[in-house]
């Protein structure tokens, strides 16, 4: 006989969506630098962003409330809108 | 899979329900055949359709309207005025029949009394399977067949649907008597769970309690406990990320700790009781199966902690000296609570030879203080459980709960030259800056009492937290709810 139980997940798919295309240069463009707000993060993101600046990119800097959550929606948002490009470092 | 949806009506004038197989019935068929001949009369019949011989019932073998019209006894006899029904009676008592009746002098030569049988549609043996006929289309759940070849409990495991353990399966009968457990609708979302933030409805936190073996009378607070965790304050999407070895850990406070039957004494952290067991393990189903945080995936945890399968347990508030852990969160007094706690496993607190509240503190501070580090401070709260060995001398000695939390704050103020990086040749440590200052181990509030365990052994209990307060979690204390 069959038997039929109940799903206990939550039946959601997540959405697919592609990669946007790999810059070709980093030459004025403007690329974020998502501090996680662990210990010592500026110390690497600061060494990123003179890297960065060296090879004529923009970077504006920003910075989650804590890195136990996620991002809120509307820093995600900002950062969509402002950068060409994003780097989330990790720290510690 | 629900076979009508359907709530028959039931037709005006008078309604009787009954079955053969009972010997009232028997008894008032008579009755019934009287009444037919003055009033209007429809009669349903449970099992034979020939009875009561002379009355052309109505068929209800299926059960349909016993089940819908809730009939518990027969015979029953209604009255329904435009379809509501206005009065019933159950059994034959004939002043009773009279009254609901109007009718004067029946059942001439039959006792004034007799008590009816149970109705086909509450006999044990059927009712789920009633409930699943009747009320089955109330669950929206995708139904997923397991072949007849597939063992069950296999077949739960392919699925991805368990903790590493057997899980029960969530058939339709178990989800419908689980959901007997709440008065609350099975298409409320309870809260939205992360990592994937998908909503968890009672019926989806219900199939879950059925995986983990709960009974129905524990729903509610794996409802509680779910609605607890989904919270900003608590942060289960971080507390389920970290890297540290730490979980929900769940204190049950009130009533219903007694009336489910958990343990807050002997082996309280342990194995062996099944609500305490089951609870927890529910909430962690749920955080696995509807939020989508599973091991190795959104779980980084670098040990992780056996607890993390489930960690429940019910505070002793009959043999503590002091007021219940949910009511530091502003419970009422004694309601049913849970508080939700990101914790580590626990650590046990030897002192067998203090006896005066002074030297037992001392003791508690000096454990305290190594709590992931003794060099670090501010960072993570503590859940204290205090043995009732030891409370008896907090008890005696009239110390109240914020005696000892007073007294433990002035033990724990640590040098800044103890704590600062390199201090005790340890490169781990607080920034040379603080060199100077005093630093409290813990946070204002960070530091929580409860009383549990056996009544033999001069032991309390440390169980470490997370990255505290804003930054990280904080307790979080929901009131449970029928």
């Amino acid at each position: 006989m069959t038997r039929l139980v109940l799903d206990p997940t939550s039946e959601l798919a997540p959405a697919q969506r592609a990669r946007l295309p790999r810059l070709a240069s980093l030459e004025g463009r403007r690329i974020g630098l998502l501090d996680i707000s662990k210990p010592r993060g500026d110390v690497f993101l600061n060494r990123l962003e003179a890297r960065l600046r060296e090879r004529g990119a923009d970077v504006a800097r920003y910075r989650k409330p804590t890195f136990t959550k996620p991002a809120p929606s509307d820093l995600r948002q900002e950062i969509a809108v402002q950068c060409d490009a994003v780097v989330e470092a990790l720290a510690d | 899979m629900a076979e009508s949806t359907r709530i028959p009506v039931l037709p005006s004038g008078l309604v009787a329900v009954v079955k053969r197989e009972c010997p009232t019935c028997v008894t008032v068929a008579p009755v019934l055949r009287d009444l037919a001949a003055s009033a209007k009369l429809t009669v349903y019949t449970q099992d034979e359709l020939g009875f009561p011989e002379g009355l052309a019932p109505e068929d209800d073998t299926g059960l349909s309207v016993s089940y819908h019209h809730r009939i518990e006894t027969v015979p029953t006899l209604i009255r329904v005025e435009n379809g509501v029904e206005t009065e019933r009676t159950v059994g034959w008592h004939r002043g009773d029949w009279e009254k609901l009746t109007g009718i004067s002098g029946l059942g001439a030569g039959l006792p004034e009394w007799r008590p009816g049988c149970g109705s086909k549609s509450v006999d044990p043996e059927i009712a789920a399977e009633l409930a699943v006929r009747f009320e089955g289309h109330k669950l929206a759940s995708r139904r997923v067949a397991i072949a007849e070849l597939e063992d069950e409990a296999e077949a739960l495991f392919a699925r991805g649907w368990t903790d590493g353990l057997p899980v029960v399966a969530p058939t339709e009968r178990r989800v419908l008597a689980m959901l007997a457990g709440t008065t609350r609708a099975p298409d409320e979302v309870v809260a939205i769970v992360p990592p994937d933030l998908a909503p968890a409805t009672v019926e989806k936190i219900a199939i879950n309690a059925v995986m983990a073996g709960c009974l129905p009378e524990y729903l509610p607070v794996v409802l509680a406990a779910v609605e607890a965790v989904c919270t900003d304050a608590f942060n289960i999407h971080g507390v389920l990320a970290t890297t540290m070895p730490v979980g929900p850990v769940l204190v049950v406070n009130g009533p219903i700790c007694r009336r489910i039957g958990m343990n807050s004494g002997k082996n309280v952290f342990g194995q062996g009781n099944r609500a305490n067991a089951t609870i927890g393990r529910a909430l962690q189903l749920v955080v696995r199966n509807v939020g989508g945080g599973r091991p190795g995936e959104v779980d980084r945890a670098t040990h992780g902690n056996p607890g993390k399968l489930g960690f429940c347990f019910a505070e002793d508030e009959e043999g503590s000296p002091w007021t219940p852990l949910a009511s530091d969160f502003g419970a009422a007094p004694g309601a049913d609570a849970v508080t939700a706690f990101t914790g580590e496993g626990p650590r046990c607190i030897v002192d067998q030879l203090s006896r005066d509240p002074e030297s037992l503190a001392r003791t508690y501070a000096v454990n305290l203080r190594t709590l992931h580090h003794p060099k670090l401070v501010l960072a993570f709260d503590c859940l204290l459980a205090i043995g009732p060995e030891h409370s008896r001398i907090f008890r005696e000695t009239g110390w109240s709960k914020a005696d000892l939390l007073a007294r433990l704050t002035e033990l724990l103020q640590i040098p800044g030259s103890e704590l600062v990086r390199g201090a005790g040749g340890i490169a781990e440590g607080l920034p040379e800056s603080v060199a100077g200052a005093t630093l409290p181990k813990f946070r204002p509030g960070g530091l929580l009492l409860v009383h549990c365990g056996g009544g033999a052994g001069l032991f309390s209990a440390m169980i470490g937290g997370w990255a505290s307060g804003a930054v990280g979690s904080a307790p979080v204390m929901r009131e449970i709810r029928p």
